[in-house]
């Protein structure tokens, strides 16, 4: 019975954002639309939470289990929140005409269409199908950071595009030499590219083939997944697209990309013969979060300094999972969830906050506790958060991180440490202008446009303060699958 | 198989690198095109033959897509896009020919240093077909960083497609769900790159990518 109504819910969670972007595309009025793009993301929510309790049987080219359903529900719930706060952005961007209404109905359909890839992405059993999914995430979203059409935008979308392919083209590679391991021993045909067979039976395949495929996936999705030193795009497609994506991108996208890594990192770890690749993935993820704290310092424009620091967030989470074991692979994984809600609260703020000043430079910035009161606080609650203070979330899984990496290797916890103060710096300082300070302004801001944002921070301040026993054995046990 | 069929496999194989070559080092807007149409007809007849050799007639249909698509369609629908932007003449290149050419060159050496340890188990006819195919792949990628220009960054990233595609039939029995993806994504690539390629073209008189480069998006 339960893997029955668990083999409906997978098939609404595909076919629902599916229906849905045609149905968007069809619908000329952006009020209408706006609605219908929340309540679908909201029937993929709901599909997602029955995931958790009904699992359906694994097939050839679908499988639910227990690592991706934390993933689909965290992507699933920022999906629905984002797309709530997207209704009041899209309408103010209508009004001061940066966007027609042709633009906004394209926007629409394409967000589903997004949604849909992430899904599938992550529900795929097969690499093939996970590797064209996260391809057509990729497309949907180049061409939602170009909507804007100034030059700009443009560069970003082609900067984005460009490295985005190669990235995409490197883990196909990757995707091929690994087939070609596994068709030795499993024979030809859709069962050697099947992500659960691949797994129990990777002790047999040839090491040689797998330590050279990993090397291209690590590159291709760690394009995707924004680590240094292929992360260029990242900060130009934040900045230049629509903040509602940003908030979808450093949230979202971002972490199924790295959800592809996990899936062939865990392909690795089958295998005795091969190179670890944990200290590949520690030594991009140290990098990663030591370059771009540094690089928060010197940003004029708000959303790309926050697009660095989502770099150096993913570089946290990719070094907690490169480390491996079970303390690490929890932080790892709370990391990821709290950073997906901090992260996209912040970029919701953001967006209001560009809308109301008129601009996205940092120095023309101040005062918003002043001007808006309540933005500028839930701004400061979420820098707070995103830097690593208690009593947020991230400060749990930061602090578990650096426990276990002291407890294994003290001169990596000493580096880790430092890029983290110095990120953490980086971004008090360009708070304390931001949020404090005389503003003659004053903006007026309807209270329950910042629910989204507010809800956000308050799961990541409840889940700092008191992880429920569910949430906590839920992960323990993911965690403990991740090896 | 004889080896008078590994052979000729092996001759379209090399055949496409040779080919990546002669794009690497084009420096006039219709040659480069017309040359990355023998491109991909030379990895339709090598997908042809793969198809034969295996007995995997849905090969076939990857080669028919290579052949009409790539091979005809795209060239075309980009050159009538070049004249009407009137952007024929010539194509910077960020490094000069020279050095170009010998990088080239060490790529595909890298290639087959790297690919033939590796790949032992598998054969001697996959492992030199991937060899080829990491080489074209590399050289695409080398191509996009060495071209200014969009449409040159453009040919090099489906030259790079093309090397993926020779990889996947190169792979015994790989599914066509891949090869029908790798088509699809080219297609899609090619009609964003399209609309890309106009919107550039409104705003700033060029499709040189240096344009672009202008706009930092954080100039002070």
């Amino acid at each position: 019975m339960s893997a029955t109504i668990g083999s409906a819910a997978l098939t609404a969670l595909l076919v629902v954002p599916a229906v849905g972007a045609l149905t968007l595309a069809a619908i000329p009025g952006y009020r209408v639309s706006a609605i219908l793009n929340a309540v679908v993301c909201a029937a993929t929510l709901s599909c997602a939470g029955l995931l958790y309790s009904h699992r359906p049987e694994p097939s050839l080219y679908l499988i639910v289990d227990d690592v991706n359903t934390v993933f689909l529900i965290v992507s699933a719930l920022v999906g629905f929140t984002t797309s709530v706060f997207s209704a009041g952005y899209v309408a103010h961007e209508l009004e001061t005409k940066r966007l027609r209404i042709r633009d906004v109905r394209f926007y629409h359909a394409m967000y589903q269409l997004l949604m849909l890839a992430m899904n599938l992405a992550l529900v795929s059993n097969n690499i093939g199908l996970m590797w064209v999914a996260i391809e057509v995430a990729t497309l949907t979203t180049v061409v939602m950071v170009g909507i804007y059409r100034t030059s700009a935008a443009l560069e970003a979308a082609w900067k984005y595009f460009i490295l985005g392919s190669v990235g995409i083209a490197l883990a196909l590679f990757g995707t091929i030499l690994v087939y070609l391991a596994a068709q030795e021993q499993l024979g030809q045909g859709i069962v050697a590219m099947s992500w659960d067979r691949l797994v129990a039976s990777s002790g047999s395949f040839d090491p040689a083939l797998l330590n050279l495929s990993f090397v291209f996936l690590l590159l291709g999705y760690g394009t995707k997944v924004g680590l240094a030193p292929v992360h260029a795009w990242l900060p130009d497609a934040h900045a230049e697209g629509p903040t509602p994506i940003s908030a979808v991108l450093s949230g979202l996208l971002l972490n199924v990309a790295l959800f592809a890594l996990l899936r062939f990192k865990l392909i690795m770890a089958g295998n005795a013969a091969v190179i670890s690749p944990g200290p590949l993935m520690v030594a991009m993820g140290l990098a990663s979060l030591v370059f771009a704290g540094l690089m928060i310092y010197r940003r004029r424009d708000i959303k790309r300094m926050f697009a660095y620091s989502s770099i150096e967030h993913m570089g946290v989470i990719t070094l907690a999972f490169g480390l491996g074991g079970p303390l690490a692979n929890f932080a790892g994984l709370l990391h990821m969830a709290m950073h997906s809600l901090t992260k996209s609260a912040i970029f919701f703020g953001v967006g209001y906050i560009s809308q109301l000043e008129g601009t996205q430079r940092i120095a023309d910035i101040r005062g918003l506790t002043h001007s808006q009161p309540l933005l500028g606080w839930l701004l400061v609650a979420g820098v707070v958060a995103i830097a690593g203070l208690p009593p947020f979330g991230i400060f749990t899984s930061e602090f578990l991180l650096v426990t276990s990496t002291f407890a294994r290797s003290p001169w990596l916890a000493l580096a880790l440490v430092a890029g983290l103060a110095i990120a953490f710096g980086g971004l008090m300082l360009r708070m304390h202008g931001l949020a404090f300070g005389d503003s003659a302004k004053h903006h007026t801001l309807r209270g329950y446009r910042l629910v989204p944002m507010a809800l956000h921070l308050g799961l990541v301040a409840v889940a700092g303060l008191y992880l429920p026993q569910a949430i906590h054995a839920w992960f323990r046990h993911v965690a403990g699958l991740l090896g | 198989m004889t080896p008078l069929d590994t052979d000729i496999a092996h001759l379209l194989a090399g055949s496409m690198v040779l080919v990546s070559f002669l794009l690497l080092y084009q420096d006039r807007m219709f040659a480069l095109l017309n040359i990355f149409a023998v491109h991909a007809w030379v990895l339709a007849f090598s997908v042809a033959w793969q198809a034969h050799l295996q007995q995997a007639p849905h090969l076939f249909i990857t080669a028919l897509i290579a052949l009409v698509f790539k091979g005809v369609f795209i060239p075309v629908a980009l050159h009538r896009i070049v004249v009407r932007l009137g952007i024929h003449r010539s194509i910077e290149s960020v490094v000069s020919v020279g050095p170009t050419m010998l990088f080239g060159m060490a790529l595909v050496a890298l290639s087959i240093v790297v690919m033939l340890p590796v790949t032992e188990a598998a054969g001697a006819f996959v492992r030199e077909d991937l060899a080829f195919a990491l080489s074209i792949v590399l050289l695409g990628l080398l191509m996009m960083v060495t071209r200014r220009n969009a449409v040159g960054q453009v040919i090099g990233f489906m030259s790079l497609e093309n090397g993926l595609v020779l990889a996947a039939t190169g792979a015994r029995g790989m599914p066509l769900v891949v090869e029908i993806s790798v088509a699809f994504s080219v297609l899609i690539a090619f009609i964003i790159i399209g609309i890309f390629l106009f919107r550039i073209r409104e705003r700033f008189d060029s499709v040189d990518v240096r344009a672009l480069d202008m706009s930092r998006g954080e100039s002070p």
